[in-house]
């Protein structure tokens, strides 16, 4: 099979930003038991920059995420976040990092204990402190407004959908303006109209905090529409990156079948 | 509890199993398998507490969280404590009277009951009580968090879970003990008082003179604050299954049992190796 090595113009390609790359993953292999999910995967994404990351279910997509904001850590090769290798970092290291990245779970995962505006509010209940009540609650406010979500302050998260679960997990990442966003499989589970309706929230949001994102997904058509790029991977390691023309012109028989399935 | 943090102290990944038994092993190999899974889940702890410890002791602490556990833990046992330390009460004076009657030695009954309660029935009963209520809520609790995600959701928001999540239960669970045994021994007395006088009417103001003559604080205070350990058992043990919880529904009722039954046990045999200290210290 050909893989990235056989296509030159997309291996290392430089981001559309041409900036230094605020994550950077370097040949990271992870195993778990017998299974090796990445074998030798190596990404870079920039400022202002989105990357979408495809892949059959099981290749280690969700695995590169939670590596990336440190919740696993890597067998062998590095992470790079702004340049510091995260590999070894305590806890509270990491802390320091994770401050300036958002999350947004394929689950949403909010605290079923706390209402959709504590939830929204936890981030920065813990991280800024400096903000006075108010402050703070026209904070939740201006998130929940940006994320479509006006009136639903008092929920709780078992009495909003699915798609209303995963805006309030959107505004939660975004409640300490991250550098970098992480996220998993936004579309996951959604009708169509509410898939496009997140597809387009993100688009916005990239827009206006110009943030490194890194997508996952194996919903192409909302790849092509939020991402600069796509990556896809397979036997855990990108087999091709670029944009979606690079895709469809490949000779990649894996990358043929991909599309054509998609 | 992340495959990182476990690592990171002490370079041995996490072990899959939260609790400690074996399954799919020969028989020939079981006693060993059964030896090394008790290791295995001791040493887990171990990591788990240092764990705990170390975010316990640094800032920023949780002050708001520990308050609304110490609620938690504390008022919200407070009934179903003091309902099992009055049964108690009320259990002891009728056999106590039974013994005593046939030896003779009915006046001394209200100070067998309020000895057996304080040194000894009240502890242990809030002990067991409070962790089959409190340690089957966190472990559930914890569990439930575990496998939908909510505890990676904390971490990932740059916010310690060992300080949020378990240190913060595992103080209110040390400082609440005490308190509920005394609100358990409280009941337990009364309800001992009761039942006497049904039988043989005594003022509560003659039961109680009766009762702590020749008591003093010794008698009280220590039996009183090893429940502190009870307290401090029963936290570590429900956090810990809780937090180490895979495996779905399952995992969630497996770690709910696990953290009464393991809590239990260690609360009864923590018991004998306490009362044994405070009668060495304080004899």
């Amino acid at each position: 099979m050909a893989t990235i090595h056989d296509i030159p113009m997309t291996q290392g390609a430089a981001p559309p930003s041409g900036g230094a790359p605020v994550v950077a993953v370097e040949d990271v292999q992870k195993t778990f038991g017998i299974h090796k999910v990445l074998n030798g995967m190596t990404l870079r994404v920039s400022r202002a920059e989105t990357l979408a990351v495809l892949g059959r279910s099981g290749t280690g997509k969700s695995v590169l995420l939670r590596l990336i904001i440190g919740l696993e850590s890597p067998d062998s090769g590095s992470i790079l976040i702004n340049g510091q290798n995260i590999a070894g970092l305590t806890l509270d290291g990491m802390g320091e990092i994770r401050k300036r990245m958002g999350f947004l779970f394929q689950s949403a995962a909010l605290y079923d204990s706390l209402t959709v505006a504590e939830n929204v509010a936890f981030p920065l209940e813990h991280h800024r402190k400096e903000m006075s009540r108010t402050e703070r609650d026209d904070r939740v406010d201006e998130l929940l407004a940006e994320v479509g979500l006006h009136d639903d302050h008092r929920k709780m998260p078992s009495d909003i959908s699915g798609g209303m679960q995963k805006r309030v997990g959107l505004a939660r990442a975004l409640a300490l303006e991250p550098e970098i966003l992480l996220l998993d499989e936004p579309t996951a589970g959604l009708d169509p109209i509410s898939s496009g309706e997140i597809d387009e929230l993100i688009l916005k949001l990239q827009r206006e905090h110009q943030m490194a994102s890194i997508v996952v997904t194996h919903d192409l058509h909302s790849a092509k529409t939020i991402a600069n790029r796509l990556a896809l991977l397979d036997q855990g390691k990108v087999v091709i990156e670029g944009s979606f023309e690079d895709l469809q012109q490949s000779e990649i028989e894996f990358v043929k079948e991909f599309l054509k399935q998609s | 509890m992340s495959d990182r943090a476990a690592t990171a102290s002490t370079g041995i990944p996490p072990t899959q199993a939260s609790n400690i038994t074996v399954r799919g092993v020969s028989p020939e190999t079981y006693p060993i398998a059964v030896f090394t899974g008790f290791l295995d889940w001791f040493g887990n702890l171990g990591i788990f507490s240092w764990q705990v410890l170390r975010a316990a002791v640094t800032p920023p602490y949780e002050f708001r969280e520990l308050i609304r556990q110490l609620d938690d833990v504390g008022s919200k046992s407070l009934p179903l404590v003091a309902l099992a330390g009055a049964a108690i009460g009320a259990v002891l004076s009728m056999e106590v009277r039974s013994s005593m009657t046939r030896f003779g030695a009915t006046s001394m009954l209200p100070s067998a009951i309020v000895y057996s309660v304080i040194q000894e029935m009240g502890p242990i009963i809030t002990g067991l009580v409070v962790s089959g209520r409190v340690g089957a809520g966190i472990g559930a609790e914890l569990a439930s968090m575990k496998v939908t995600e909510q505890i990676d959701a904390i971490e990932a928001s740059a916010v310690n879970p060992y300080r949020l999540l378990a240190a913060t239960r595992i103080l209110a669970c040390i400082l609440m003990l005490p308190l509920l045994t005394v609100a358990g021994d409280a009941c337990g007395v009364l309800m001992g008082w009761l039942a006497q006088t049904l039988v043989q009417p005594i003022s509560f103001h003659q039961f109680i003179d009766a009762g702590f003559r020749g008591a003093t604080l010794k008698d009280f205070l220590p039996p009183t604050f090893k429940t502190a350990v009870f307290g401090l058992i029963i936290g570590l043990i429900a956090c810990f299954q809780g937090m180490r919880t895979r495996g779905g529904a399952e995992g969630v009722g497996r770690a709910a049992t696990n953290s009464v039954v393991l809590s239990s046990l260690f609360v009864i045999l923590a018991d004998v190796v306490l009362v044994k200290l405070i009668l060495v210290v304080f004899s």
